[in-house]
């Protein structure tokens, strides 16, 4: 049996990746510190309130309560690691041209379709891919793009008088704030999504997010 | 390990592939025995599990070994860098959005009795100003000559510390036309770089620096949403700024210091932002 080594994820991406996620994990946690002190949002379906954030057992669970000034803290020192790593993160993408593996195309959104077939089982036939198909690169694409989104609405919500501008874009503070914490359940959202994959994709695909490469049998390298 | 050569640089399905479409390379190794390609594998996990696992370690013990006396201390230290970028970027220029009279918050919340839980005798407060040149002693003033100085007035997004905020009318003077009248500083340049507000108690008290108290939409306030201003908002006179945080917009104020050094402030104490700008 002969096979062949793949390079398939780069040493700045990987540590990269492996940075961001306790990055993202400070964030959250230093933003719900902050959040608890007014905790106004919920999810409504047809105005009906389905989910408050959050119920107060969350909160007693974690130990949040009465920790505002922490929370602030944590908040605005673990912000400048986590744009940093993001920015360093696309700059790399850009300059390396490993945003060949990572961007769509105007065919990924068809084939996309086709993935969530193909992985539910109700088409047998995988749709063409390169390292990432293209529901993974429609879905990487839209995390970066919130990793921005939440770098924006925070400048909005930390300085929205000397930088209205981006307030006002926004649709002013209290919208601002509204949309940094959708943010955040959407990168929660995309993690317990990315995890579950992760698991089902199986072992030696996580073991190339560390190592950065995968051993394919030679007639399979071909795909 | 590019040797491998472009043969295997396209991947399956041509344009029906947005790897081919963007032209992603792949980079696959020679064939070889399958036992080399896992020897090959096996070294790369060795290092890269070692290595991320003490990075992993070192972070999560690093971060719980340190005091908690140093990881404030650095924050604080953090706080003034913050503090420092982004003063850079104070324009008294910038002014907060104007909001119509329709839009004002009713009724207005009130949070925080801190130095004003005790009745106010509106006949005896004075108005003490310390720290302008040329004077021995402070310079005392009543609500007459307050209210003599050119009236002011905004509707303003007033944001609390806690992440709400609301929409009040406020009227009153310039904090820069009380310095105008009653001090020699014709410019903030000239001025000592800090201002201490504190009640007449002394139970409250905030630092301001002095770019900020003196931006134009800085008011001693005399009147909120077009009454008198009621003594759980800090009657008779009141800070009110959209440069800063609630906590920093003194109610009943009794005193104001100019200074050098940064004034001690009753919320930084208790581990929050000295500066708080917005």
């Amino acid at each position: 049996m002969s096979a062949r080594v793949e390079e398939k994820h780069r040493a700045p991406i990987r540590w990269m990746h492996w940075v961001n996620f306790p990055l993202l994990a400070m964030m959250m946690w230093s933003g719900l510190l902050i959040y608890w002190a007014n905790p106004v949002y919920a999810l409504r379906l047809f105005g009906h309130e389905v989910f408050y954030f959050f119920p107060q057992g969350f909160y007693s669970f974690l130990g949040i309560p009465y920790r505002l000034a922490e929370g602030m803290q944590l908040h605005f020192f673990f912000m400048w690691l986590f744009a940093a790593n993001g920015v360093a993160y696309v700059a790399f993408l850009i300059f390396s041209g490993e945003y060949r593996s990572l961007i769509p195309t105007f065919g990924s959104f068809g084939r996309a379709f086709r993935v969530a077939l193909y992985e539910l089982h109700i088409s047998k036939k995988k749709p063409p891919q390169g390292k990432y198909n293209d529901a993974q690169r429609i879905v990487y694409t839209l995390v970066i793009l919130m990793g921005a989104g939440s770098i924006v609405t925070g400048v909005a919500i930390y300085k929205p008088l000397q930088a209205s501008f981006f307030t006002s874009l926004l649709g002013g503070y209290e919208w601002a704030r509204w949309e940094h914490f959708w943010l955040m359940i959407l990168f929660a959202a995309f993690f317990c999504v990315h995890v579950v994959q992760v698991v089902l994709a199986g072992w030696k695909n996580f073991q190339s997010m560390i190592t950065g490469v995968e051993v394919v049998a030679a007639e399979e390298s071909s795909k | 390990m590019r040797e491998g050569g472009d043969r295997n640089d396209k991947w399956r399905g041509e344009d029906e592939n947005s790897a081919n479409v963007l032209n992603e390379r792949r980079s696959l190794s020679d064939e070889l025995p399958e036992a080399d390609a896992q020897k090959v594998l096996i070294s790369r996990s060795r290092r890269g599990f070692l290595l991320g696992g003490a990075a992993a370690i070192v972070g999560v013990f690093g971060w719980r070994w340190l005091p908690d006396e140093t990881k404030v201390g650095f924050l604080q230290k953090i706080f003034r860098f913050n503090e420092n970028l982004t003063s850079a970027f104070y324009r008294p220029t910038h002014l907060a959005t104007e909001f119509s009279a329709d839009n004002i918050t009713r009724p207005a919340r009130v949070n925080g009795m801190l130095g004003i839980e005790s009745e106010v005798d509106l006949a005896v407060w004075r108005l003490n100003i310390g720290g302008i040149p040329g004077r021995a002693s402070d310079l005392v003033l009543t609500m007459d000559d307050i209210r003599s100085l050119p009236r002011a007035e905004h509707i303003t997004e007033f944001k609390c510390i806690e992440g709400w905020s609301t929409v009040v009318q406020w009227t009153g003077t310039r904090f820069s036309d009380l310095v105008a009248a009653f001090t020699p500083w014709k410019d903030p340049e000239e001025m000592p770089p800090y201002v201490s507000l504190a009640t007449p108690d002394g139970g409250y008290f905030v630092g301001w620096d002095t770019p900020s108290i003196m931006h134009p939409q800085t008011l001693l306030v005399y009147e909120m949403n077009g009454e008198v201003l009621t003594s759980n908002h800090g009657a008779p006179l009141r800070l009110a700024s959209p440069t800063k945080y609630g906590i920093k917009q003194l109610k009943r104020i009794g005193r104001i210091d100019f200074m050098n050094e940064r004034p001690e402030d009753y919320w930084a104490n208790e581990g929050y932002d000295w500066y708080s700008g917005l």
